[in-house]
């Protein structure tokens, strides 16, 4: 199995889903023109490939969106490239009260089968453009929100995204584009809604997603060195929410730690945390952790930025106090 | 246009104005809740527009949808009842009277947040003109919309990508309260102008105008001649909604309004100065209207609300493995009981 980047994984799923299916087209900013194909580099070359079904659009993401949600009514299936989870501001109506009302308001009447594809997280550009809104998607009933952290699941579960007949917000994280892994070159789906073991261990629970997922398993390897055996759930998708494997970790190991990179108030971290809880209070010898980034506009130093977010270090000291403290 | 055909706009017009009429004595009841946007004045617009169009065109419209839904041919009974907030609405009680739909007719909805559905609308001729259906899109909205940042950027996309949308201002002078002259910095038809687009100005309060109108642009669209604007005068005789007392308009401008009446003006211009019918025939005609509208209360009166175990219904169209794990979902539907309000919980 050859080893790709994330990069690569997604504009392999892209072309085998454009290759299979005439109704799936790219949209999005610069998607064409732009150092051969997107901000990130995820369209390079498609447009190529396929004539006429990558186009850029304006730097008018109410549009982008909008547009990509009547074709989708329409009877095709686009993807539309949102730069960066930033801008997804500036369509949030339209992701919000358009895409994920459709099938529900109308009554099963109308279906948006569309990707709404960014990149999410920091990369030392300061508070309006280094964000993390998984908490924000995953918050909206009729929408589906995947993050994946690997190449070989950001393949499978973007595939299976542009097949789904409703809207998914599929969430790439900025810092796992140049990462590499293992991907089959024969197909394969993976489901959404489903999450994944990235490591089985004895000792602690480690709930995850994205970005946090490879420092935790960072993490992991060091804490095995001394002996302390972490379990890592990969949650893959965002909403709805499976914590099904989370559970079944629980009650083996008895402690859970939840690592996210977004805010801390109100994010994610808060709802897994309060469900674990609910589900397997009894299993619990701790209260549950979290290790979530801090609460300011991120600023462009780089320490200052490095200092905001949570890294393998971070997770590692939640570990241990966890295994420390007598309760 | 023949006789029958000619006759058949004149019913939806007054089906239009004795829905709405009703439709306020029912508010006034509390039969109907929320929000209620009454088209009054408009119908013109509506049964013009949806006559010059191929039954399987797209139509996409704003929360002041009842009259395009009946124009488009959802029956009475279905608009009422989901104005009752019934199981046998048009949405099965779960859009209420600004999201009627009926995709059979290809209505794709009324949308309520003004301006959010003009870009879905430049996606619906999008695909049309992808998946090359020969179909056109017709946009409706309210002149308030023409200011937010959403018509600029489907009117941009449209002309860029040369789609076959219909963009049609039904320019009743008001966003709400507020006038025209107070909420737009430039006249209708230059908004249009400054994006190089095909535009018109139609008389509102006559149907044939509307409806020849929308049939040179749809013509227009059908040929790849791309995105059209339409800028349809009219004005609605009530307030914005049945909340808006409507103390701010003058009276007598009301009052000018109505003797310009799209159905009388059509009724005496044409069907009567024709001779298509009689006095007595177009009082048949509104009669059986007055009965249709009759049954559509009864009918709607009589519904069920929709079943409870229908509420996590359509979230998706697609359900994934494992929801029920999703905290969300797991919680079955109830319905909080009142407390019994006698002497120990006063």
């Amino acid at each position: 199995m050859a080893e790709i980047t994330y990069r690569e994984a997604l504009k392999r799923a892209l072309r085998e889903e454009m290759q299979r299916d005439p109704t799936v087209v790219i949209w999005g900013e610069d998607v064409v023109a732009y150092a051969g194909g997107g901000a990130y580099g995820v369209t390079s070359g498609l447009a190529k490939e396929f004539p006429g079904r990558v186009r850029d659009t304006p730097i008018a993401e109410e549009a982008i969106i909008g547009v990509g949600i009547g074709a989708a009514m329409g009877g095709m299936r686009p993807v539309c490239e949102i730069m960066t989870v930033n801008f997804t501001l500036v369509a949030w109506d339209q992701i919000v009260n358009h895409a994920a009302k459709q099938s529900h308001m109308f009554n099963g009447q109308i279906k948006v089968p569309m990707v709404i594809r960014t990149p999410n997280g920091h990369g030392r550009t300061a508070a309006t453009h280094s964000q993390n809104f998984d908490a924000w998607f995953a918050h909206v009933p009729g929408l589906k929100v995947v993050a994946p952290s690997t190449p070989y699941d950001a393949k499978g579960l973007l595939k299976t995204s542009i097949r789904d007949d409703d809207p998914v917000v599929f969430l790439e994280h900025l810092q796992l584009y140049g990462t590499r892994g293992e991907v089959p070159d024969e197909e394969y789906l993976i489901p959404i809604g489903v999450s994944d073991y990235k490591r089985r261990g004895k000792d602690v629970t480690i709930v995850t997603w994205g970005r946090m997922t490879m420092e935790s398993l960072k993490a992991a390897r060091i804490l095995a060195e001394e002996g302390i055996d972490v379990e890592v759930v990969d949650l893959r998708t965002l909403r709805p929410l499976d914590l099904s494997l989370a559970l079944e970790s629980v009650h083996k190991t008895n402690r859970v730690i939840v690592v996210e990179e977004g805010w801390r108030t109100a994010g994610l971290g808060a709802e897994i945390a309060a469900s674990l809880q609910e589900m397997a209070f009894n299993d619990l010898d701790a209260p549950i952790a979290r290790v979530a980034g801090l609460e300011v506009p991120m600023p462009y130093a780089r320490n200052l930025e490095r200092a905001t977010l949570p890294f393998a270090e971070d997770v590692i000291a939640a570990v241990h106090a966890m295994m420390q403290k007598q309760y | 246009m023949d006789k029958e055909n000619l006759v058949a706009l004149y019913r939806q017009m007054v089906l239009i104005r004795v829905f709405e009429d009703r439709a306020a004595e029912m508010y006034a009841k509390a039969k109907i809740a929320g929000f209620l946007h009454l088209y009054n004045g408009q119908e013109a617009v509506a049964v013009g527009s949806v006559s010059a169009l191929h039954p399987d065109d797209d139509v996409v419209v704003n929360y002041r949808d009842h009259g395009w839904a009946l124009a488009r041919g959802s029956s009475a009974r279905a608009v009422m009842a989901e104005l009752f907030g019934r199981a046998t609405g048009t949405t099965g009680g779960r859009g209420g009277s600004m999201h009627l739909v009926d995709v059979k007719n290809r209505f794709w909805g009324g949308y309520a947040i003004v301006g959010g559905h003009l870009p879905l609308a430049a996606g619906l001729a999008a695909a049309a003109q992808y998946l090359k259906t020969g179909r056109v899109t017709l946009c409706s909205m309210g002149d308030g919309s023409t200011n937010i940042g959403t018509f600029h950027a489907a009117l941009n996309w449209a002309k860029l990508w040369n789609l076959p949308v219909i963009f049609l201002v039904e320019n009743n002078q008001y966003a709400m309260g507020t006038h025209y002259d107070v909420h737009s910095a430039v006249p209708m038809l230059q908004k249009a102008a400054g994006y190089n687009m095909y535009a018109e100005e139609v008389d509102g309060m006559d149907v044939m105008a509307v409806r020849e109108a929308v049939c040179r642009v749809a013509e227009r669209a059908r040929k790849g001649e791309g995105p059209s604007f339409l800028n349809v005068v009219t004005y609605r005789y009530r307030g914005h909604s049945m909340a808006d007392p409507d103390v701010q308009r003058d009276k007598a401008e009301i009052a000018q309004w109505r003797e310009r009446d799209p159905i009388v003006r059509f009724a005496t211009d044409v069907l009567l100065k024709r001779n298509l019918v009689t006095p007595k025939e177009l009082e048949d005609i509104r009669e059986s209207v007055e009965r249709e509208v009759e049954d559509a209360i009864e009918f709607a009166d009589k519904s069920p609300e929709p079943a409870l175990d229908t509420l996590y219904d359509y979230i998706y169209q697609q359900p994934v493995r494992n929801m029920q794990i999703a905290g969300s979902l797991i919680r079955p539907p109830t319905i909080a009981k009142d407390i019994p309000t006698n002497g120990k919980h006063a």
